[in-house]
């Protein structure tokens, strides 16, 4: 590698000549930063600016540039220089935009702007190139587990894009629970009358299709490896293994049904009360004619109960709404009603939830004749040759009785999801403590599991919320929190197949992304592109595991000797293990315990006679930077007393640099990271929980110091919030005055 | 300028000696000064007003008000048939629009017909006056008129519902209709924007048969009248204007209130603004005296 | 129980809403009703029936043909159509409750002496009598309706008002003798006559 060469850009346009001394700036670049080289230019970002920089670096053998100009998220395209490692002083954004006004303020805005050239310098000495994971992978194909619509839809999407696509279904046929309909709801207008599943055709295209292979009676005994090199052993019913391998995996393996034994006060076991599925058998059978009972006697009446088992608050049954189930209803109503419109049908419900064009649907059973009644069904007995359903009837509030030949429970989805990790990983730690116990309901749970997965943190994907496989209550759709494996359709969250059909093309949309992403050697979403890994120094290792566990996307295994094993194409690069590690052997080229370190090193700290505090800033890269950068586009005025660094994810913080702003004489530190908790938004799941875990250890650090608590805070901050967040650092650093400077000034 | 033609159709409480007959004169000199010329449906019948459904089917209802269309279609070809009544107009409009809808119920209606030596082809539009007003004249012609604005009066318009509702007038809202309003405005009066009784049912027909109910809609009408402060209330509507102005007495007495407020037609205002006397404008007619208007009238 | 009651229980058996759909006039509509209730909140005269259009929607899709038929609660409607413009489903609520009543009249089940029923009655009567409403003997007749000195103790309340309108010569007492009335009565009635035959035989009250 050529030797290293720095230099430094100084801009003057938009505004920072008229408001900084540019000179100086140049300067301490050159005095302070060690910059070999240093430039000013009144327009950097203009084509003989960029020019200027690509010169040097072709003729001049610059490798490290440091722009100081406007923020790392403006002007990308100009400042794209693939071949150099790089760093940006935020001079724009980060100084003239949200210092105040006028010569009274020239002296702090030109100490910041001085700081941030001097953090940007500090950066780039510590900085490398990033050259992405050496461990380039081959295999773009994809896995499909389950050959439902979903997965069937995900497969055939795949394979029309161009991939080979493994399609696994442990049935003996395709089709997965559409396949068990008589028809389905509409998806086009009139939205009026139900229609042919499509799913004969679908498997049918499928089967015949170049680039997929279908595996049917067959299971996944095993999966390990990570995108781009998956390898997986499929069992097939006869107990043959075979061994196959894939670049990212869809997991489409659906519901089932909710059990109606469970529900007896509506009548779940009774003869005459059946589920939708068991509707369907029977409108199987009729096959369009009169829909007769398993006892062969014609119906003539009958009854469907919504929400069966289902948006429960007793806590008794599922406590979400399913979504697909009303419109199911209205198509199963609208069965008896076509073979028969002298069939008495009629649907209680609370809510009727028929989203979209629905609705429409709804009209259409109500032009059939289904008569809707909102009640509440407290209990279905048997009565004479059916059954009696009562209910309290909520609009005329008065407790009233159906009789019916046959009533139909509408159940929810429950999701085949496979092993709960947190489960797992608790038995996990039960056994290895020794139980016996513990190890047999492992080796049980292991039973259910769908991808046996052989990571260190479970052999399935994490679940979100009632057994979802699901990792974000709204965004990031389709995403596990797994690496390359992907989750579509009802296993995911609750719908019916249109939402199924668009949710597996998303899907394998994602897959092929991870795979692709995965065989040059970069990160998949969110950091999508990023060529930096992580690497780890494992001579210093202690093996005390915190990056294994904590990692949320299961990235790290462990050897024999339980050191770490990093899989890089699992990763999303957000830090969380360099921020966990007690001994700060993880780091990327670009981003380590010491390019951050030594910004926070870099910068003068003026004494405690000054009034003028420092406090240091780490905030996300993804919601708070930006929402800084916001900010100072709206011309938000806010204390120039911080001094701000971007992290990647509030989980990448590393203790070692609070106590090293602390030692340094910072007065406080300002950490801002996305929501946590139920619905966080972080985007590494579990990055800002953890650092709010961390800090809340770091109390006794600071009373060891001689330090109050509250001078380390954290704060939650979305990407809108460009207005509270100045608030919040003025409120800081006026409280931050209130408590004096800190007592650590002048050590250093 | 030649004066545009439209069959008349004044219904039963707008006749001599009736409810409404003070409605007549007013109708007459706007129409004059606005170059509508109505020329009355020769033997009209009443249209079975919102009350006709308890014992007249509805074929029976429809048959009534076809009689009215077909008279039009025969004798006034070319004509629309226009009411000042917003019942009439209802009635009349419903039965055109059902029988072109429903094949089967207009040939019955031409079935019965026949029996009155007449047939409905179902060429003619019902329409109301306020309708013509807006549509055909506009209200820059409507303001053309005036030469005696009515400054200094503030009106509350009471819209009421069977002229807003089903139907309304084209490019208004149900829920707040503005063009009572601008025609106040029209005349040099000041509205009582924000009216909140706008809209609110008088009780209808139910004045006679449910008092209570319907009075304690009258009483909230003229009540937020009050509130607004305004010199009286102006109505389109026959019924309106009989309910609100008549009751209040009633009020008076089992309530203890000293309602009084004057209860006018649009049409009184404009011939008033147009610069008619107190007779021409019907003013005679109104038993609670708008006083602010006689004064305009006789100035 | 009148007799057309009784053929028509026997004729549609425990089918109330197919009675409707086929009797009353829009009565196909009722099943159309989501039961949303924005016809209850928008009646003015809400806070005074038992039945909004919303539970008598309800009534008839439960089967609940006798509370129906003698509610009051349809004879309350003022024609004001604030429940037909706000419906979400454009259900002619207002055609409807008309239809429900004009039913139970005809099946001579809705309330005795209902108010708005004997108002409606006699404005009839006194509509087909001349082909025009005579707002004097109409007026008479309503005070009139429960008999002799009931209809004077209403007059002699009613008399205040009555004097006003005729000072304001919107009452005529001469309309008692004659009044107003169409050339062509006779052609009204035989028409008249002719609507009601051709709707008996069409809704099956005739042969």
């Amino acid at each position: 590698m050529a030797e290293m060469k720095t230099a430094a850009y100084i801009c003057s346009g938009c505004g920072l000549g008229d408001k900084l001394d540019v000179p100086q700036l140049a300067k301490i670049a050159q005095k302070e930063g060690k910059m070999a080289l240093v430039r000013e230019h009144d327009f950097l970002c203009n084509a003989e600016g960029v020019q200027m920089i690509r010169d040097d670096i072709e003729k001049e053998a610059v490798t490290h540039i440091c722009i100081a100009a406007c923020s790392r998220r403006a002007k990308t395209e100009a400042f794209n220089f693939p071949t150099v490692a790089m760093t940006r002083a935020n001079l724009r954004e980060g100084v003239i935009w949200v210092v105040s006004e006028g010569g009274d303020h020239d002296e702090v805005r030109q100490e910041m702007a001085d700081d941030y050239v001097r953090m940007g310098c500090a950066e780039l000495k510590k900085a490398k190139m990033p050259e992405g994971n050496p461990n380039h992978t081959h295999l773009k194909n994809l896995m499909v587990v389950g050959g439902g619509i979903s997965g069937m839809t995900a497969a055939f999407e795949a394979a029309e894009t161009g991939y080979e696509v493994i399609l696994v279904e442990k049935q003996a046929q395709l089709g997965g629970w559409a396949d068990k309909l008589w028809k389905r709801v509409p998806f086009k207008a009139p939205y009026a009358e139900p229609q042919d599943t499509g799913v004969a055709e679908l498997a049918a295209k499928v089967s015949s299709h170049p680039l997929i292979k279908v595996y049917l009676n067959t299971t996944v005994a095993e999966t390990s490896g990570a995108p781009g090199r998956f390898a997986i052993k499929l069992a097939q019913e006869s107990g043959a293994i075979t061994e196959v391998s894939a670049g990212a995996i869809v997991q489409a393996t659906g519901f089932t049904t909710y059990d109606i034994n469970k529900l007896p006060e509506l009548g779940g076991g009774l003869e005459n009360v059946v589920d939708h599925a068991g509707l369907e058998v029977l409108a199987k059978a009729a096959n369009g004619g009169a829909i007769k009972r398993a006892d062969g006697r014609e119906i003539k009446s009958v009854v469907f109960l919504q929400c069966a088992g289902q948006r429960d608050d007793t806590g008794r049954h599922l406590p979400y709404c399913s979504g697909h189930c009303c419109a199911t209803s209205i198509k199963q109503a609208m069965y008896f009603k076509d073979a028969n419109p002298e069939v008495n049908t009629v649907v209680v419900y609370d809510d009727l939830r028929v989203p979209g064009m629905g609705e429409d649907f709804y009209r259409s059973a109500q032009h059939k004749g289904v008569i809707f009644a909102k009640g509440n069904a407290s209990k279905v007995e048997t009565a004479g040759n059916g059954c009696r359903v009562n209910y309290r009837d909520l609009i005329l509030d008065a407790d009233s009785i159906l009789e019916a030949d046959l009533v139909v429970l509408a159940t929810g989805q429950v999701p085949s999801s496979g092993v709960n990790v947190v489960e797992w990983d608790k038995l996990t730690k039960e056994a290895d403590g020794g139980s016996v116990e513990a190890k047999q309901q492992k080796s049980e749970l292991k039973n259910i599991s769908i991808l046996n997965l052989t990571y260190r943190q479970g052999p399935d994907v994490p679940k979100l919320k009632y057994g979802f496989a699901d990792s974000h209550f709204i965004c990031f759709p389709y995403e596990t929190q797994r690496t390359g494996i992907y989750t579509a359709g009802p296993v995911r969250r609750p719908m019916d197949i249109l939402q199924a059909t668009e949710d597996a093309t998303g899907a394998a949309l994602k897959a092929i992304q991870a795979a692709e992403n995965a065989s040059l050697g970069r990160a998949a979403h969110p950091r999508a592109g990023d060529l930096s890994y992580p690497i780890v120094r494992l001579e210093g290792c202690t093996q005390c595991k915190r990056c294994t566990v904590e990692c949320p996307f299961g990235a790290i295994d462990e050897d024999e000797k339980r050191f770490p094993v990093f899989n890089e194409q699992r990763c999303r690069r957000c830090g969380t293990c360099m921020g966990a590690c007690p001994v700060r052997v993880i780091s990327f080229e670009n981003y380590s315990v010491d390019t951050v370190g030594n910004q926070i090193k870099s910068i003068e700290i003026p004494d405690e006679f000054s009034e003028k505090p420092r406090i240091l800033v780490l905030a996300c890269e993804n919601d708070a930077y930006p929402a800084l950068d916001m900010a100072g586009l709206s011309r938000i005025v806010y204390s120039a007393f911080v001094r701000i660094i971007p992290v990647r994810c509030l989980g990448s913080v590393n203790t070692i640099w609070i106590t090293d702003a602390l030692n340094s004489g910072y007065d406080g530190v300002m950490m801002m990271g996305c929501k946590k908790g139920d619905e966080y938004q972080c985007h590494f799941v579990k990055g800002s929980e953890l650092a709010g875990y961390r800090m809340s250890k770091i109390g006794d650090t600071l009373t060891g110091m001689g330090l109050e608590p509250e001078r380390v805070s954290t704060f939650e901050v979305a990407i809108t919030d460009n207005a509270k967040v100045a608030g919040f650092i003025n409120d800081y650093v006026a409280q931050l005055v209130e408590m004096g400077p800190s007592p650590m000034k002048g050590f250093n | 300028m030649a004066k545009k033609n439209y069959a008349f159709y004044p219904g039963c409480s707008s006749q001599k000696g009736a409810s409404a007959s003070n409605f007549v004169p007013s109708i007459d000199v706007m129409c004059d000064k606005l170059d509508i010329q109505l020329n009355e449906i020769p033997d009209w019948n009443c249209c079975s007003a919102s009350i006709g459904y308890g014992e007249g089917g509805q074929l029976s209802r429809l048959v009534l008000n076809a009689r009215n269309l077909a008279l039009v279609e025969q004798n006034m070809p070319g004509q629309d048939l226009v009411s000042g009544c917003p019942a009439c107009w209802l009635a009349t409009r419903e039965t055109a629009e059902k029988l072109s809808e429903v094949d089967s119920l207009m040939a019955d209606t031409n079935e019965a017909l026949k029996e009155a030596g007449l047939n409905f082809k179902g060429t003619v539009k019902a329409r109301h006056l306020v309708e013509v007003l807006i549509e055909d004249v506009g209200f820059d012609a409507m303001k053309a008129p005036v030469v005696k604005p009515l400054e200094g009066m503030k009106i509350a318009g009471y819209v009421g519902c069977q002229t807003n509702r089903p139907f309304g007038i084209a490019g208004e809202s149900f829920e707040n209709p503005q063009y009572l309003d601008k025609m106040i405005e029209t005349v040099g009066a000041e509205a009582a924007t924000g009216y909140e009784q706008k809209i609110t049912c008088c009780g209808g027909a139910l004045a006679f048969s449910e008092p209570e109910k319907s009075q304690k809609q009258i009483r909230d009408i003229v009540e937020s009248a009050y509130d607004h402060g305004v010199d009286m209330i102006v109505t389109p509507c026959q019924l309106c204007q009989a309910n609100v102005e008549i009751y209040q007495s009633e009020i008076n007495k089992k309530k203890g209130t000293k309602l009084a407020m004057p209860v006018v037609y649009y049409s009184q205002l404009m011939t008033v603004a147009y610069g008619g006397n107190a007779k021409q404008a019907g003013l005679d007619g109104n038993i609670l005296r708008p006083q602010k208007l006689l004064d305009i009238a006789t100035k | 129980m009148s007799e057309l009651n009784q053929k028509a229980v026997a004729k549609y058996q425990n089918n109330f809403l197919k009675e409707v759909e086929e009797r009353v006039e829009d009565g196909e509509w009722v099943s159309m009703c989501m039961q949303c209730g924005v016809c209850a909140g928008s009646c003015p005269l809400g806070p005074h029936w038992e039945h909004s259009p919303q539970k008598i929607f309800r009534m008839i899709m439960a089967g609940k043909r006798d509370e129906v038929l003698t509610s009051d609660s349809v004879w309350m409607c003022t024609s004001c159509y604030s429940c037909i413009v706000r419906c979400p489903r454009k259900l002619p609520i207002t055609h409807i409750m008309h239809g429900i009543a004009h039913y139970a009249h005809r099946l001579d089940v809705a309330p005795k002496g209902q108010p708005t029923r004997e108002l409606a009655r006699v404005f009839w009567n006194n509509l087909i009598k001349t082909g025009r409403v005579n707002e004097l003997k109409f007026s008479l007749a309503v005070y009139f309706k429960d008999g002799f000195s009931q209809g004077i103790k209403n007059l002699m309340s009613m008399q205040g008002i009555a004097l006003g309108l005729v000072k304001a010569k919107r009452l005529n007492p001469m309309e008692i003798i004659g009044g107003h009335k169409c050339k062509d009565v006779g052609g009204i009635q035989k028409m008249l006559a002719k609507a009601k035959e051709i709707e008996d035989r069409r809704q099956g009250y005739s042969s």
